[in-house]
């Protein structure tokens, strides 16, 4: 491996370290404001390491920016991109973690898991070889395990934890099994490989192609939490701390979709029909479902799990309608991504913000009265939600525009049919959110939080980032379609 | 610049009415009226420096004929331009609404008991996103326009309407959103299609005017069009949102409901979905028309059934919405004509009938006519303010409604006799409805408990009969208005008439 290459995996060396210094700081001294300070400074650190990065491959290849670090990771401008936007994220859901773990002496062991997710995950993003995908899926998974049930205050904690623990590992036992049966058919582990020789393979072997394809498929949709494979969402949303399930929504699965865009796109599975119809379904069935479930809860966070449910069926449709046009496929899935994290970040940040925690069934009656005493957040939890829902202005609607845009250009009139039933049905419950936060407090109930301003500066700062790519998208279109 | 500064007057005026409750609490309102004032004269400043509205017909083809034009950069990438442009159609619009915002502001002075800070800015902010549904010539900033209004509109009704505001509010916001989501479909799929004809995305009007299109694919785009604008206008059968929507809104939010917004519906249709698909329009004219003519009568008799004053004036706006939706399908200058007169008198006469309604809802606490009846002896300067919108209502000659009816129903009568003849049969049962609702609550034996209510005062005096002298003037001299219209009438049945020959001009 030369200077360059080991310069290149700068980002995940970074992070790599701090968690090695996190759990040195451990053996010696335990300290949670330290333990927090290592780890917001590894992020940063990584965070800005991809710039340099950036820059690099620049230098180096002037034009084909990318380039393969052993068998295993491929860095181009597109992984940086997203293992920026996952360390940024990352670090968003670290400073949002102060308030519980403030006076919890065992805060540490929450930033060595929070760093060890955020490994894994910018793992997967660089990932285009199957060993690699499985090392960040689970170093992600294992860690997120932890995290999940860490408020010991509540049963639901554990519950999910659990919950995870077990659909997680079949998931991956299933992915795993696919891949195996790809490398019978094939003989390959790197999606580059497959691409090349699972064509020929299924020619000679249909069904064992087929069959490895449905397996994957289903592993994957286990961990995008589509329909039908979402069963445990609601549950670990509702069980996990706030910020954990702000990863979970945002990190978590856009790192997976970030490797399924980039096998996609590799191992060419655009040509096997029958994956682009059962793609088609599991979009179809997402959309549809993920809002119709997500009208009746009372519990922010279930809401917000079936939310992102339906979100990631809007995301394939950019697999399905671009799957002949690749740069199709990354600048708008990487918009959508984009959009997609600020406006969950925004409205977690938020309902983390004003303590909007507990497992309590009903906590619409929390929201009331919010325009008036916390015109900052409440303001901020609009945005995001208007966002969420596709409202021009803001984000989402640059967003649907790029779903929109690629489903009509691919003739795919099923789906744009589904998912304006869909997004007509998402806004009754946005809405709901929002009219809760206009009703007059119950007075007895109203307890006014009180936010620093590290927190309030976040809100701003994400508040900014919400309206800024609903107002002028540009830049950043130009930046995705450069890549 | 002018139509941009002119919308961001009214977004900046909106904060500067959330700012000033800080400093007195009834500082708002007079925020909100300098601001709109203020915006109305700079846009009659402008108009002076401007040349005179010339009989020329505006091109819809050639931005250079308009009055004005300004399109600046926006998203590039996909060809999303900031392009803004006046006609005498919009013109019309756009002081319409500067007008009945500044009624509005009037209605909610005593009204709104509330955060009156945020209830102005909210107000401020949808006549912005009104006027720029009127301005907008990129159909992407359209769309934006015509979605973001909603937001501020849909505050209104939630935190300021009555007895059932959640869900009326909620109904009218996914109502408009679904039917928003289909037109965006379909201006996606048009430029879309321009752009494998053209090579260039563009969703500027003027490009995608002369989009070649599939017979079929016309016409499933311009239904994605119609239903948007059909739901907004509304016209029957997309008419349920709009009861419950007027009857919950506060005074001031029924307002600019009824005078405004359902009149995007109508500018959309004359705007857009007829001129982007001639042809399929021409062939869809007979059903539209159906839907108009259907509307007219399920209006007036669902009007007539009502007992609630607000519900009444309500489905009385479906009856006249229907002679708009009439009279533009027949698509002949004397029906287009008075459909456009009838969107300015509507916004008059039933603004006016809500602002009513708001009153007696603030003396009496009920809208139910059941309840009402000799107000008359109570408050008779109330009762001849009622009686004057009542009769406008129904059309009495001489008033800017029975103007725009008579045209609508002669344009109609060259295109579909049968159909004019069920129209008028509007008129009468217009009488019906209006008549039976003066009897009900001004006329009649008076009541003990309605004794020592308050009548009108100056203010509400002074904004009624600014209302009044402005239907009078419509009614006796509507010259002026058609004036303003006609070249864009002209221009757009030459444009029109230009590819496809309309039923309409075959008289």
């Amino acid at each position: 491996m030369s200077k360059i290459e080991l310069l290149a995996l700068q980002p995940i060396i970074i992070l790599s370290l701090s968690t090695l210094v996190l759990m040195l700081q451990t053996s010696i001294k335990r300290h949670s404001g330290l333990a927090r300070m290592i780890a917001l400074l590894g992020l940063g650190l990584a965070l800005l390491s991809c710039y340099s990065v950036s820059e690099l491959l620049t230098q180096q290849n002037s034009g084909v920016a990318a380039m393969q670090i052993t068998a295993l990771i491929m860095v181009d401008q597109w992984g940086l991109f997203f293992t920026a936007l996952l360390l940024f994220t990352a670090m968003v859901t670290l400073v949002l973690s102060r308030q519980e773990k403030a006076e919890d002496d065992r805060g540490d062991e929450y930033y060595l898991l929070l760093l060890l997710a955020s490994l894994g995950a910018i793992i997967l993003s660089q990932a285009n070889h199957v060993a690699s995908l499985l090392l960040g899926m689970e170093l992600m998974g294992i860690a997120l395990y932890g995290l999940i049930a860490f408020s010991e205050k509540s049963a639901l904690g554990l519950e999910a934890a659990i919950k995870y623990l077990v659909l997680s590992a079949s998931a991956s036992a299933m992915l795993l099994f696919g891949f195996a049966l790809l490398y019978a058919a094939s003989g390959e582990l790197s999606f580059a490989g497959i691409g090349a020789k699972a064509a020929a393979a299924y020619q000679q072997n249909p069904v064992l192609v087929l069959a490895a394809i449905a397996l994957l498929l289903s592993g994957f949709a286990f961990k995008l939490s589509l329909v039908p494979f979402h069963m445990w969402t609601a549950d670990v949303y509702q069980g996990a701390p706030i910020t954990i399930t702000a990863f979970l929504a945002t990190v978590a699965k856009a790192a997976m979709l970030i490797v399924l865009c980039r096998m996609f796109i590799d191992a060419q599975l655009q040509h096997y029909s029958s994956f682009i119809n059962a793609l088609s379904l599991l979009a179809i069935a997402s959309m549809l479902v993920g809002n119709i479930l997500a009208l009746r809860q009372l519990n922010i966070k279930r809401l917000l799990a079936y939310s992102s449910i339906a979100h990631y069926g809007y995301l394939l449709i950019v697999l399905i309608a671009a799957s002949h046009n690749q740069t199709l496929i990354t600048e708008a899935s990487s918009f959508y991504l984009c959009a997609y994290i600020f406006s969950s970040l925004a409205a977690f940040t938020a309902l983390a913000n004003l303590h909007i925690d507990d497992g309590a069934e009903d906590q619409f009656s929390l929201l009331k009265g919010l325009f008036w005493s916390q015109p900052w957040q409440a303001l901020l939890l609009t945005a995001a939600l208007l966002s969420l829902a596709g409202i021009p202005l803001t984000a989402g609607f640059i967003a649907k525009f790029y779903i929109i845009n690629s489903a009509v250009a691919g003739s795919h009139w099923l789906l744009v049919g589904s998912l304006v039933i869909a997004s007509a049905t998402a806004i009754f419950y946005y809405l709901r959110l929002i009219f809760a936060m206009s009703r007059p407090a119950d007075t007895e109930a109203s307890t006014v939080a009180v936010i620093s301003h590290s927190q309030n500066l976040l809100a701003f700062l994400l508040l900014l980032l919400v309206l800024w790519l609903g107002i002028w998208p540009q830049p950043l279109i130009s930046y995705l379609g450069g890549l | 610049m002018i139509m941009i500064e002119l919308i961001g007057i009214l977004l900046f005026g909106g904060v500067l009415a959330l700012i000033a409750e800080k400093f007195h609490p009834r500082a708002p309102v007079w925020t909100a009226l300098a601001v709109i004032i203020s915006a109305g004269i700079y846009l009659l400043w402008v108009f002076i420096d401007l040349p005179a509205i010339s009989s020329q017909p505006t091109d819809p083809n050639n931005a250079q004929t308009w009055l004005m034009h300004i399109s600046l950069a926006w998203i590039p990438s996909f060809g999303i331009r900031l392009e803004l442009a006046m006609d005498g159609l919009s013109l019309l619009m756009v002081a319409l609404s500067l007008v009945l915002g500044a009624v509005a502001v009037c209605s909610s002075w005593t009204d709104v008991k509330q955060k009156l800070g945020f209830f102005e800015a909210n107000l401020l902010w949808t006549l912005a996103g009104v006027l720029g549904v009127f301005l907008a010539m990129d159909m992407i900033l359209f769309f934006l326009f015509w979605e973001v209004m909603l937001i501020p509109m849909y505050f209104l009704i939630a935190i300021w309407g009555h007895e059932k505001r959640a869900y009326a509010a909620m109904k009218f916001f996914i109502f408009t959103q679904a039917s928003g989501l289909l037109m965006l479909v379909a201006i996606i799929t048009l430029a879309s299609l321009h752009q494998q004809s053209s090579g260039e995305w563009s969703f500027s009007y003027f490009d995608l005017l002369n989009t070649p299109l599939s017979q079929q694919t016309a016409h499933y785009l311009m239904l994605g069009f119609f239903i948007a604008f059909v739901v907004k206008l509304p016209s029957f059968p997309f008419h349920p949102w709009l009861a419950d929507a007027h009857t919950q809104a506060p005074t001031a939010g029924s307002v600019i409901l009824a005078g405004i917004l359902l009149k995007t519906g109508a500018y959309g249709l004359i705007r857009f979905a007829i001129p982007l698909f001639p042809q399929a329009s021409l062939e869809f004219s007979k059903v539209a028309m159906l839907l108009g003519a259907a509307g007219i009568i399920y209006g007036a008799v669902l009007a007539f059934r009502q007992t609630d004053f607000k519900r009444l004036v309500a489905y009385s706006s479906v009856s006249h919405m229907g002679f708009v939706l009439l009279g533009i399908y027949a698509w002949n200058e004397l029906a287009l004509q008075g459909a456009v007169m009838q969107m300015v008198a509507h916004g008059f006469s039933t603004s006016a009938l809500f602002m009513v309604a708001g009153s007696l809802q603030q003396r009496l606490h009920s809208r139910d006519l059941n309840l009402m009846g000799g107000l008359w002896q109570s408050m008779p300067r109330m009762g001849a303010v009622s009686l004057f919108f009542i009769i406008a209502s129904l059309g009495l000659p001489g008033l800017g409604n029975f103007v725009a009816e008579f045209l609508v129903l002669l344009g109609l009568f060259q295109t579909d006799r049968w159909l004019a003849v069920i129209a008028a049969l509007g008129l009468i049962t217009g009488a019906a409805y209006c008549l039976i609702l003066m009897q009900r609550s001004f006329q009649g034996e008076p009541s003990e408990k309605h004794r020592g209510l308050v009548d009108y005062g100056g203010r509400e005096m002074v904004c009624m009969t600014v209302m009044m002298l402005a239907l009078i003037i419509l009614g006796l001299y509507p010259q002026p208005v058609l004036d303003v219209a006609r070249p864009v009438v002209v221009g757009l049945l030459q444009f029109a008439g230009a590819g496809v020959n309309l039923a309409g001009l075959a008289p």
